[in-house]
C-alpha cells in the first residue's frame, strides 16, 4: 500500500543525499519525493510517498527518524490531507485538434502555458487521480514530454506539526 | 595565538542604587588548528590515535605544542582507528583518531563501519583540501563525508573558522550519547589556517537529535508479568549491557529471577562465565545448550542486542516456542530483524534497574535442572588425542594464567570463536572483537588503544596468522610507544574459518586459503623490536605465555597448531540455531 510520509527536515546541504541514500541501502521504493522550504527557512518539509507493507513503512518511519538531519517523521495516510501535484505536458497539437485539447483543458481546470507549431504545453495541477486522468486524457494526442513534480501533501484543519 | 583581553564596564542600575562591576572576558583568537586541539582538550580528550598529511599539517602543528593530548602515531590509518575504536570500548570514553584528506581519510572507512556496526563511540578528524579546491578534483581530495554517510552515525564537512569548535561539541555528543557510533568531521585546510576567537560553551542545538525516551511504566509492568509468569525464560544479553554499564543489574536480575543468561558475540564479558547461570554465547557457534535453551524456552528477553543473522540463524524457527521480549535503546532496532511480543525502548540499566524494583523472586528448578542436563550432555569440549598443539588448547592456558582477568582482543576468523568459546571473561568490557563487521586485522591496533586505556592491565590479541598480517605494521607502533602488548598468534598456516567452510559446504576444495607461504613471524616480530618465540607443543605453552606476561616489551608468540582443526559447534549459515553440526 502506498504511504504518504511528511518529513520535516534541517534546511542543509547533503540531508537529501542521506534520505535517498537510506532508501537505496534499505531497499525501499520512493514513488515520489517531493522538497522545499517551509515557513521557517532552515527549515524543509519532504513529502515521500513509498510503496510498501507495514513492515516496511514502519522500518522507513524509524530509520528516518534515526536520521540526525530528519526532525519530524508524520505517516499522515491516514488523516485528512490535501494532496496536490504539478504536471507539465508538451502534447502533440495540429491545429486540427487543438479546439478538442483545449476543451479537455478545461475540463481539468488546466492551462495552456506555451504554444509550439504542432504541440501545447499544459499544466496542471491536483490530486494524484486528477493528474493520472489528465495525463492519459492526452495520450490519444500523442504526449512528448511529461513533467511531475511529485506529490506535496498538507494536513487539513489546524497546524499539526506537533501531533 | 594572541591573547585579547576586553574590558567591559557594565552599569547595572541596581534598586538600591547605582552598582558598577568591571566584568573581564578573556578572547583568545587563535588559529582553527589550535581551537581544534584545545575543543578537544576541553572534551577531556587525553590521547589521539592518527597519521600526519598535508592537508593536517597545519594541526600537527597545533599538536606539537599540546601538553594534554598524547599523539599515538600509528603505521596506517585503519590502524590510528581500530586502536580508538579498541580504546573507546575500554575506558568508557570516546576514541579520538586524525587521518589527512584523500587515502589517509579512505584508510578509516573499514575501522569506521567497524566502529558503526558495534556501536563504539569514536570521533575522526580528517583533513580536507582547502574550502576553494573542493569539487575540482585536486590532489588527495576524496569525498569523505560521501563515502562514510551510511557508516558514520553523522558526519560534517566544515564550512568555516567559526563551526570548528561547535562541530566538535556536537560531534561528541552524537558519538556517546544514545546508541553510540562514530561521527567524522572532515575539515579543510584553509580554515585550521584562519583565526577566529576560540568559545567552548555547552550550547549548540541538533534539533533532529533527540535521545530516545524511556518506555512507560505500563509496559514495563507488562514484561515483569511476563518475566514471572514464564517457566523457561532465557535472556539474551548483548552489547548494550557493557555500553550502558549495567552488567552488575544484569546479574542481580539473573540471581533474582534465576534466568539463565545466553551473551551474544557483543555480550562477552557482560555475565560473569564461571556463573551457573552462564549458558555462553548464542547462534552460529554459539554453545548447544545456549542454542537448545532459546530454542526450548517459552520466553526469550533480549537486552543491548539487535538480533542479528549470526544470532538468529533462520529466524522464523528462533525462539520459536516462545514469546519474545526486546529492550534496546535504538527505536529502529525494534521488530527489524526478529518480530517481538513486547518492546522496551531505553537504556538498559535505567531499564533493568525498573524491572529489579518491579520484579520478585523467581526459583526455576525444573529448568534450570534441564539445561545442567545438556551441560552435562553436549558440553564446549575438543577432541584432544595429544598428536599436535591444539588451538583451543592455547587458549584455554591464556585463560587458565590470566585467570580471565586480562583484556583479550582478537581478529576475525577461527581463533576468534576459539577465543570466545575457551576464554572466560570475568571482567566487563575485556572482551573487545569485531562482532558486526568481522574486520580481520582489527586485534592488533584495537590492542594498543586497549593498553593505552589500561597500562596496568594484561592484554591479549589472540590471532590467526591471516589476519594478524592485516595489520601487523602496528607492531612498530607498540614498539615505539612501550606497549606491552602479547599477540598470541594460532598459526595454521590457513585462512581457517573460509578453509572449514569449504570442508564443509565446498568438498574440501580449498580454494586460496591456503597460506602456507608466510613469513616467519618470529623473525619479524624481531624485526620491529617486539620479543618473540615460536611454540608447537603443549609443554611450552605455559612457560612461553609466562615469558609474554613477565615481558616489558610487546611479545609475538607464534603457535604453530594442529592445521585442519574446526570450529564446533556449528549452525550452517541460515540453518536453525538448534541444528548444530557437533565435529
Amino acid at each position: 500500500m502506498k504511504h504518504t510520509l511528511s518529513v520535516l527536515v534541517e534546511n542543509k546541504p547533503g540531508v537529501l543525499t542521506r534520505v535517498a541514500g537510506l532508501f537505496a541501502r534499505r531497499g525501499y521504493n520512493i514513488d515520489s519525493l517531493a522538497v522545499g522550504m517551509t515557513e521557517n527557512p532552515a527549515i524543509s518539509r519532504m513529502t515521500i510517498v513509498v510503496d510498501g507493507d507495514e513492515y516496511v513503512i514502519q522500518q522507513v518511519t524509524k530509520q528516518l527518524d534515526k536520521l540526525i538531519d530528519v526532525i519530524q517523521v508524520l505517516d499522515i495516510t491516514s488523516e485528512q490531507y490535501v494532496e496536490r501535484e504539478l504536471i507539465l505536458i508538451r502534447v502533440n497539437a495540429s491545429p486540427s485538434v487543438r479546439g478538442e485539447i483545449m476543451q479537455i483543458v478545461d475540463i481539468f481546470r488546466a492551462r495552456i502555458v506555451d504554444i509550439g507549431k504542432d504541440s501545447l504545453i499544459i499544466e496542471a495541477t491536483g490530486d494524484l487521480g486528477k493528474i493520472n486522468a489528465i495525463e492519459s486524457s492526452m495520450k490519444p494526442f500523442g504526449i512528448m514530454e511529461v513533467v511531475r513534480t511529485g506529490k506535496v501533501a498538507m494536513v487539513r484543519g489546524p497546524k499539526n506539526d506537533n501531533e | 595565538m594572541t591573547v585579547q583581553t576586553l574590558k567591559t564596564e557594565v552599569i547595572g542600575n541596581g534598586i538600591g542604587g547605582i552598582t558598577k562591576e568591571k566584568v573581564e572576558i578573556e578572547k583568545e583568537r587563535m588559529r582553527g588548528a589550535d581551537m581544534v586541539v584545545r575543543a578537544l582538550e576541553d572534551e577531556g580528550v587525553q590521547v589521539v590515535f592518527g597519521f600526519p598529511g598535508g592537508a593536517v599539517l597545519p594541526l600537527y602543528d597545533a599538536l606539537y605544542d599540546s601538553k594534554k593530548l598524547k599523539h599515538v602515531l600509528t603505521r596506517h590509518e585503519q590502524g590510528a582507528v581500530h586502536a580508538a575504536d579498541g580504546y573507546a570500548r575500554t575506558s568508557g570514553k570516546v576514541g579520538v583518531c586524525i587521518a589527512t584528506s584523500g587515502p589517509g581519510a579512505t584508510n578509516m572507512v573499514t575501522g569506521l563501519t567497524n566502529a558503526y556496526m558495534d556501536s563504539v563511540p569514536v570521533v575522526a578528524i580528517t583533513g580536507q583540501v582547502p574550502l576553494s579546491s573542493i569539487g575540482k578534483d585536486s590532489f588527495q581530495e576524496a569525498d569523505i563525508t560521501g563515502i562514510t554517510l551510511p557508516i558514520t552515525k553523522y558526519n560534517f564537512l566544515v564550512k568555516s573558522v567559526e563551526e570548528i569548535v561547535p562541530t566538535i561539541q556536537k560531534a561528541f555528543y552524537i558519538a556517546k550519547t544514545g546508541r553510540p557510533g562514530p561521527v567524522l568531521i572532515d575539515l579543510p585546510k584553509d580554515l585550521t589556517l584562519c583565526e577566529a576567537e576560540y568559545n567552548h560553551n555547552g550550547n549548540f542545538d541538533i534539533p533532529g537529535y533527540r535521545l530516545p525516551e524511556m518506555s512507560g511504566n505500563g509496559v514495563l509492568v507488562k514484561v515483569v508479568d511476563l518475566i514471572s509468569q514464564a517457566e523457561k525464560p532465557v535472556i539474551c544479553a548483548g552489547g548494550g549491557i557493557l555500553k550502558s554499564g549495567s552488567e552488575k543489574e544484569l546479574l542481580a536480575l539473573a540471581e533474582q529471577l534465576d534466568i539463565p543468561v545466553a551473551v551474544t558475540l557483543m555480550g562477552k564479558s557482560a555475565f560473569p562465565e564461571n556463573h551457573r547461570l552462564f549458558l555462553g554465547m548464542v547462534g552460529m557457534h554459539g554453545t548447544a545448550y545456549a542454542n537448545y535453551a532459546v530454542s526450548e524456552c517459552d520466553l526469550l528477553v533480549g537486552i543491548g542486542m539487535r538480533f542479528a543473522d549470526r544470532v538468529t540463524g533462520n529466524v522464523s524457527n528462533f525462539a520459536s516456542n516462545g514469546k519474545i521480549v526486546h529492550i534496546d535503546i535504538d527505536p529502529a532496532e525494534i521488530d527489524k530483524n526478529v518480530i517481538t511480543d513486547l518492546h522496551v525502548v531505553g537504556d538498559a540499566r535505567a531499564v533493568l534497574s525498573r524491572i529489579l524494583e518491579l520484579a520478585g523472586q523467581k526459583h526455576l528448578p525444573a529448568w534450570n535442572g534441564k539445561i545442567a542436563a545438556w551441560k552435562e550432555e553436549h558440553p564446549l569440549n575438543y577432541e584432544n588425542k595429544g598428536e599436535g598443539l591444539k588451538p583451543q588448547f592455547v587458549v584455554e592456558k591464556i585463560n587458565e594464567i590470566t585467570g580471565g582477568k586480562a583484556f583479550i582482543t582478537t581478529e576475525v576468523g577461527q581463533h576468534q570463536m576459539w577465543a570466545s568459546h575457551y576464554y572466560k571473561s570475568v571482567v566487563p568490557r575485556s572482551f573487545v572483537t569485531s562482532g558486526g563487521l568481522g574486520t580481520m586485522g582489527f586485534g592488533l591496533p584495537a590492542a594498543l588503544g586497549v593498553q593505552i586505556a589500561n597500562p596496568e592491565a594484561v592484554v591479549f590479541d589472540i590471532a590467526g596468522d591471516g589476519s594478524i598480517q592485516m595489520n601487523i605494521q602496528e607492531l612498530c607502533t607498540a614498539v615505539q610507544y612501550q606497549l606491552p602488548v602479547n599477540v598470541a598468534i594460532l598459526n595454521n598456516r590457513y585462512l581457517g574459518m573460509v578453509r572449514q567452510w569449504q570442508e564443509l559446504f565446498h568438498d574440501s576444495r580449498y580454494s586460496q586459503t591456503d597460506i602456507s607461504c608466510q613469513p616467519d613471524f618470529v623473525a619479524l616480530a624481531k624485526a620491529y623490536g617486539c620479543d618473540a618465540l615460536r611454540v608447537d607443543n603443549e609443554e611450552d605453552v605455559l612457560p612461553a605465555l609466562e615469558q609474554a606476561i613477565a615481558s616489558p616489551k610487546p611479545f609475538v608468540i607464534d603457535f604453530w597448531v594442529e592445521r585442519e582443526e574446526n570450529v564446533f559447534p556449528m549452525v550452517p549459515a541460515g540453518g536453525s540455531i538448534n541444528k548444530m553440526i557437533r565435529g
